[in-house]
């Protein structure tokens, strides 16, 4: 049995139908990022697990058991919320101690377990304050201690990183899933950031239109995205889209991207005759020097260097625009002008035009693993 | 501030300095009157030079009013404390039944909640003396004229609606998340209550049971019909300072100093909560 166990879950306001029949198992100790762009419902479904909002249909399997009706002081949850909510009238040490004083455990207990926390999260010099007086990164860090004090086996996280700057966000990215690991818990993580969902998540739970699009490993998640939707969600830059009618040459399978006729492995065949997107992540475009057959001519228009890598943008016979990436360590940069593209063909992804839905190829999930 | 120049500033004390003397010289003018005989007061012209006495204050402490038609008794003290009982008394009521209430009103929606809402508020739209009639005579039947718990009773009309939307805004100022985060605390929802939704409306609670207070106090008619002699208010004891021989000016004002002060220490006391900490700063600006 599942640690969490959501089946059917539906949730609308007023007409507004935020959750469409989402389900979605979480497993026992496991880190589940729930990722999504603004407004797909990832609060509301935290809130749901809660036990703040009740479910319209469906229900919350909690530890094995139904706890769809039970109310939020009897599911014996950690939760931090993405606007913080401390209590504005206690201080820091207080409102971490809150989750213990309602348990019953004595003063010095809750002295040490409180003075515990707050040292792993480097807020033990803050506690008499009151959160007026905590900056941001203390007081995200006051609640993230409120949520881990009392060692909740079931941990949801509302985006904690959101409000917090820059440097701290990126050190959190760094501390948490040890933290988050060491808790033992299972926990789900609310972020609106594919690269935050890609550090934490053991797996990534993809909402897309009030639905799980997808639930699956970050690597399989980037590789092999079961639609446009979902493949568009993860990597910066996006994917390249490009209209393509794959036609059977000579007995295997063939595209033409910007005027370049490209051979796809066999295991496509079954694309031909129909109208299809053709997927290329930035990286999986790379420069060549010759004219070769599978190549495609492209202008290179413009450089722009983010430190560890470049981002190049051509343009294709057609006017379509392409975008590559590739490591930004080259000694000299890139010169515009005309050049060669090569596609890495294991990286292809195709979706059908129509559903968005990708092409699964027969041999394997379609891409590296 | 520090960039205002020196005649702004001197412009500046002296409309505040206007604005106060306006505000505050009856009430200065009643401070002076109360140390004055009725002839001092009633000389033409008036003049601020008298030799003060404490006459009228013994006359209303002592209870006995000396006029020159001989010696009346006045209940002035017992007034004073009957109209701190009920004052007190229908605010505390008030307060226990309408926080709970406006906590309601704020944080669930249910049915008919907007309408029981609205017509607690409409009490205070009726004139009081349209209500008054058929009060009094329903009092009658149920025992309750000229009795205690019958004007608290009705001093809700007052205090309940005041309190009730005054209180409401403010737990409707409350986060819930903050309230969401203690029950996920694992805290009861009484104690959620009690714990941070109460404590964090306290200034605006604090607020409203001290306008409500003034309003209470200030009340005329209600007790004047209502109650006879022993459970009347000031408000309503003032009238036996009209009397055969002429209005006492002087036991007039002593009466309204006394009957003024409780409320304006109360409004003295009470003011850092009315004006402190209403911004919360636990949830991101």
């Amino acid at each position: 049995m599942a640690q969490i166990e959501i089946r059917n879950l539906r949730k609308s306001f007023k007409q507004d139908a935020v959750l469409k029949d989402l389900s979605l198992n979480v497993e026992k100790g496991e880190i589940v990022a729930l990722f999504g762009p603004s407004g797909t419902g990832k609060t509301v479904l935290l809130r749901l697990l809660a036990g703040i909002y009740p479910p319209d249909a469906g229900t919350i399997g909690l530890r094995g058991r139904d706890a769809s009706g039970s109310p939020p002081e009897q599911r014996g949850i950690g939760m931090a919320f993405q606007n913080f909510a401390l209590f504005p009238h206690m201080t820091a040490r207080d409102n971490i101690a809150s989750a213990l004083t309602a348990r019953k455990a004595d003063t010095a207990e809750i002295a040490r377990k409180v003075d515990a926390v707050a040292r792993l999260l480097k807020i033990g010099h803050v506690l008499n304050h009151s959160p007026r007086e905590l900056s941001n990164g203390q007081k995200q860090r006051t609640a993230l201690a409120r949520a881990l004090v009392a060692d909740p086996d079931i941990l949801l996280l509302d985006d904690p990183l959101r409000n917090v700057d820059a440097k701290l966000r990126y050190e959190m990215r760094l501390e948490l899933p040890a933290l988050l690991k060491r808790a033992g818990s299972t926990v789900l993580y609310v972020t609106q950031d594919f690269k935050e969902a890609m550090a934490l998540g053991d797996r990534i739970a993809v909402l897309l239109d009030g639905e799980i699009a997808q639930c699956d490993t970050p690597e399989r998640i980037y590789a092999a995205p079961v639609s446009i939707g979902v493949a568009r969600l993860f990597g910066d830059p996006t994917l390249n889209l490009v209209e393509v009618q794959p036609k059977l040459i000579d007995g295997a399978p063939e595209i033409v991207v910007g005027g370049a006729a490209i051979r796809l492995p066999e295991s496509y065949a079954a694309t031909c005759g129909g109208h299809y997107m053709l997927g290329l992540r930035p990286e999986s475009l790379y420069l060549v020097d010759q004219e070769a057959p599978g190549t495609i001519a492209a202008d290179l228009v413009a450089v722009t260097p983010l430190n560890e890598k470049s981002v190049l943008l051509f343009m294709i016979e057609g006017g379509s625009e392409l975008l590559a990436s590739e490591a930004g360590d080259r000694d000299e940069p890139r010169r515009t002008g005309p050049a060669r593209l090569a596609v890495d063909l294991d990286a292809v992804l195709l979706f059908e035009r129509g559903s968005g839905r990708r092409f699964v190829p027969a041999d394997n999930f379609g891409a590296r693993p | 501030m520090d960039r205002m120049s020196f005649i702004e500033r001197g412009l500046r004390g002296l409309l505040l300095t206007l604005i106060v003397i306006f505000f505050l010289f009856p009430i200065f003018w009643i401070l002076l009157m109360s140390f004055q005989t009725n002839e001092q007061i009633l000389r033409i012209p008036p003049s601020l030079r008298f030799v003060p006495t404490l006459d009228n204050y013994k006359a209303l402490i002592s209870g006995h009013l000396i006029t020159s038609a001989g010696t009346l008794d006045i209940a002035f003290m017992r007034n004073l404390g009957n109209s701190v009982l009920l004052s007190t008394c229908a605010v505390l009521l008030s307060l226990i039944l309408g926080v709970p209430a406006a906590y309601a009103f704020a944080r669930f929606k249910f049915r008919l909640g907007e309408d029981i809402a609205f017509t607690l508020l409409s009490f205070r739209f009726a004139p009081p003396l349209l209500v008054l009639l058929p009060l009094s005579l329903y009092f009658q039947d149920l025992g309750l004229v000229d009795t205690y718990v019958g004007l608290i009773w009705v001093y809700q009309l007052i205090a309940l609606p005041l309190i009730l939307w005054i209180v409401r805004g403010y737990f409707e100022d409350i986060s819930p998340d903050i309230e969401n985060a203690y029950r996920i605390a694992g805290h009861s929802w009484a104690r959620t209550f009690f714990k941070i939704a109460v404590p964090l409306a306290g200034p605006g609670i604090a607020a409203a049971g001290l306008l409500s207070f003034i309003f209470c106090w200030n009340n005329f008619v209600f007790a004047l019909i209502l109650a006879s002699a022993d459970k009347q208010p000031v408000t309503v004891g003032a009238l036996a300072f009209v009397t055969a021989s002429g209005i006492q000016y002087g036991q007039v004002a002593a009466a309204i100093v006394l009957s003024v002060t409780p409320t304006l220490l109360l409004a003295l006391y009470a003011q850092r909560w009315l004006v402190a900490g209403l911004s919360l700063g636990a949830v991101k600006g």
